[in-house]
């Protein structure tokens, strides 16, 4: 019944997204301009349908119901609770569910807040999320209908990927489609700033809220994906240029573009042009990241099987949703003027390489993933683009980057470079210029991307400290009375995000440069070198889990004076409702290093299989993720305030 | 300086970056392509001594492990590679398994660096199912 009741609520739902999508165009055609308020709340009723929806579904899971086809096929009774839940988005009908939920959430988010919005402005907006709404709605009900029913109703369902029955894989996927839908809002910004040929200063802060806010779920999803592979998958890694991770990193370098290009339209009225494009740029590369997973095109874990009705329908609502827009934007786009002289040494210079850099490695990570598709389509021809191209031409374009976002923050609007801050630039150069002489110095072990990787994030750390110095200084000299009230306004949200940049980049440096990494075939007893230290395996043993059956080695590290220092405890589990064995690697997390275990397979008298690693810092590549998060969550917060104030402003 | 040109010398550089970025990719591309093979396509003299993938199905009783190295023979419907590879290999590479070699020639042998086999015993690496599935070999998962 409940689950009926969810499957009618969906349809409800793509009625009332069809309606969002309509009526404002015929309002602004009309003189009906009600229908404009009607929209917002056609959007917020659209919202609760969806939502109604996806609890039945999830309650169709929690309750095992295996009538449900989807529940059968990737639920079991004996999973844990926290799994069941969690399996509602580990299939594509489910997942695609949850991005039409996180959809209209940010649709009825929009039509909550901004109240200073003009609401035509809104409602035309809305329509361009509704009909993204209705198309996905369409595709769900027609060809992946989460709530079909099966006429002879299995006794236990199929299970699903252990692989996948992990914390962090049930967070990943919410996380992650937070950021790519988040985006959703962004590009319908830019197209009804197409259609009603309005972008100016306040269109860019309303919409670099949202932004933020995608951008913010998009790197945090990001993230969990990467430290789920590190201690799931038992690689070794955090980052394996796989297709599917592209497929993520993409859309995360347009909005990371959008993000920085959307300060210049609020602060100087330039590069509009340029930023509606990348909107709908990068909702298109998020449409891609998503779908290009789910389709089977590539190769990996996270490609759901598929029939090709589905593929093409994908396909379809790509060229649906990137087509039009981009037609609009050639027609349109050029009529968005800028205004003002473009001054070489500036702010908005810096930003506009900022944006062209990004853009550059969004290129190359599009050539390196669709380059071997392409290939074998046109030619037949099978191959593989690895890791080592993605290293020779992502990680120099970053490296610029990173040079340019230390000397940015120096520049100022309009007029060139901040005057009187010479002695803290020559600090800055100083530092760069010691660590460089130090690493070469060192350099009989070190490449020269190492040595470079160095010196690009000394260069950053200096400049942050030194812009931070600079600011607070000027800051103190010209307001003595009110200064503490002043700092809270200072660009933190910038220092915390680019400060996280530095944290990453030294746990990406440390991890690839530094890692000790050793296999073994091991006996009970024996010992191998890992560093300076040694690890020696105690023991073998078995484990019985919730719904598997372990093998668990015991290793002990020790130091040079054969002192204890840790345990690690790799297991291989096996899952016998799934048939499957999945490696858990052993993880001793420390802030300067961590041991890494795995545990292969052997016997008692040849021995086991063991890989080992020590890597230096690898933990701050998380932590480094964290605070450009929450760089970008505060800079939300902060402009979600601003709105109120000028909300009260203008009612009084 | 005039504002035009200004925007113009912004362009220049960014053009001129474009093309250093476009040339560097495309060597980067060509040096880092990695070709896959199935056994029977394998011809030594247009491979040399270039990084290549193998993939096909191991080949019953053909695997023998010595210590940490693991020898094996990668086959198809036609022909067999003897692969030789030293390291941990992934959990559920066994007999009959569908696997993918990366490494190189030398000699006779084929040396891999890295042994792939998806986690999911049902699953097949898509080139692998591909070709394979074109020389008859395997029928595709048929328990579904």
């Amino acid at each position: 019944m409940i689950v009926e009741l969810g499957h009618f609520c969906l349809v409800l739902a793509f009625v009332l997204s069809v309606s969002q999508f309509v009526f404002p165009i015929f309002a602004s055609n009309s003189n009906f301009k009600q229908l404009h308020s009607i929209t917002l709340k056609m959007t917020l009723l659209n919202a609760i349908c969806v939502l109604l929806s996806f609890v039945s579904l999830v309650w169709a899971f929690i309750v095992s119901d295996f009538s449900v086809a989807l529940v059968a096929e990737h639920s079991h009774s004996s999973k844990p609770i926290i799994y069941k839940i969690s399996g509602t988005w580990g299939n594509h009908e489910g997942s695609l569910l949850m991005w039409i939920l996180i959809l209209s959430i940010f649709g009825a988010g929009l039509a909550l807040t901004q109240k200073t919005m003009p609401i035509s402005q809104k409602s035309w907006i809305l329509g361009i999320q509704g009909s993204i709404g209705s198309a996905f709605l369409a595709f769900c009900l027609f060809t992946s209908n989460p709530f079909e029913r099966l006429s002879n109703i299995p006794l236990n369902g199929n299970g699903l990927n252990p692989v996948l029955q992990d914390i962090g894989l049930a967070l990943h996927p919410p996380t992650l489609y937070v950021g790519y839908v988040g985006l959703s809002l962004a590009f319908s910004f830019a197209v009804a700033a197409l259609l009603t040929n309005r972008f100016d200063k306040n269109w860019a802060r309303y919409m670099r809220v949202w932004v933020q806010i995608a951008w913010c779920a998009l790197t945090l999803g990001i993230g969990l994906g990467s430290w789920w592979a590190y201690y799931e998958l038992g690689w070794g890694g955090w980052w394996f240029w796989d297709p599917v991770e592209n497929a993520s990193l993409m859309p995360w370098l347009a909005a990371t573009a959008l993000l920085h290009s959307v300060i210049v339209v609020e602060q100087r009225e330039q590069l509009k042009s340029w930023t509606v494009l990348l909107a709908i740029i990068g909702f298109s590369l998020s449409l891609l990241g998503t779908f290009i997973v789910r389709s089977g095109l590539l190769t990996s874990v996270h490609s759901f099987a598929s029939d090709p009705t589905r593929g093409l329908f994908i396909l379809g609502i790509l060229i649906i949703s990137i087509g039009p827009p981009l037609i609009l934007f050639a027609i349109r786009g050029p009529k968005l003027k800028t205004d003002g002289p473009l001054v070489l040494v500036s702010r908005e210079t810096a930003l506009i390489a900022n944006n062209f850099l990004l853009i550059c490695a969004t290129i190359v990570v599009l050539i390196g993933t669709f380059y071997p598709i392409a290939l074998e389509m046109t030619t037949g021809m099978k191959i593989t683009v690895g890791p080592p191209f993605f290293e020779a031409t992502f990680n120099p374009i970053m490296g610029l980057l990173v040079i340019i976002m230390g000397v940015g923050p120096f520049m100022v609007w309009k007029q060139g470079l901040m005057r009187k801050t010479k002695q803290i630039w020559m600090f800055g150069i100083g530092i760069t210029a010691l660590t460089i002489v130090f690493v070469v110095q060192a350099s009989t072990v070190l490449s020269i991307g190492a040595i470079a990787g160095i010196s690009t994030v000394t260069w950053l750390g200096a400049t942050i400290v030194c812009d931070l110095v600079i600011k607070v200084r000027t800051l103190k000299r010209n307001n003595k009375s009110d200064f503490w009230q002043r700092l809270i306004h200072l660009q933190w949200s910038m220092w915390i995000a680019h400060f996280g940049v530095v944290i990453f980049l030294i746990g990406a440096l440390g991890e690839s440069v530094f890692t000790n990494e050793t296999v073994a075939r091991m006996r009970i007893g024996e010992q191998i070198q890992i560093g300076a230290n040694k690890a020696e395996l105690k023991s073998i043993s078995t484990r019985t889990g919730s719904n598997y059956e372990a093998l668990v080695a015991t290793l002990h590290i020790i130091d040079g004076q054969d002192n204890y220092i840790g345990t690690l405890n790799p297991e291989k589990r096996i899952y016998p409702v799934e048939r499957e064995t999945t490696t858990e690697a052993a993880i001793r997390q420390k802030l300067t290093h961590d041991y890494y275990a795995v545990l292969g397979d052997g016997n008692q008298t040849d021995g086991y299989t063991i890989r080992l690693y020590r890597k230096p810092f690898v933990s701050w590549i998380w932590f480094g993720v964290l605070l450009m998060a929450s760089g970008a969550a505060v800079s939300a917060l902060k402009n979600i305030n601003y709105q109120k104030k000028s909300k009260k402003a203008l009612q009084s | 300086m005039s504002p035009k040109s200004n925007r113009l010398i912004l362009f220049c550089v960014a053009a001129a970056f474009l093309i250093l970025a476009a040339v560097l990719t495309l060597s980067a591309l060509e040096e880092n392509i990695v070709y896959f093979y199935t056994p029977s396509e394998l011809d030594r003299s247009e491979i040399g001594s270039s990084s290549i993938r193998i993939g096909g199905l191991v080949k019953k009783d053909s695997i023998n492990i010595n210590g940490l190295t693991t020898r094996f023979i990668i086959e198809d419907a036609t022909s067999q590679q003897i692969v030789i590879y030293t390291g941990a290999l992934p959990d559920i590479f066994r007999d009959g398994q569908g696997v993918i070699a990366e490494g190189k020639f030398e000699n006779k042998f084929f040396k891999a660096n890295v042994v792939m086999a998806k986690h999911d015993e049902k699953y097949m690496p898509r080139e692998v199912a591909d070709k394979l599935k074109e020389q008859g070999v395997w029928q595709g998962d048929t328990s579904r």
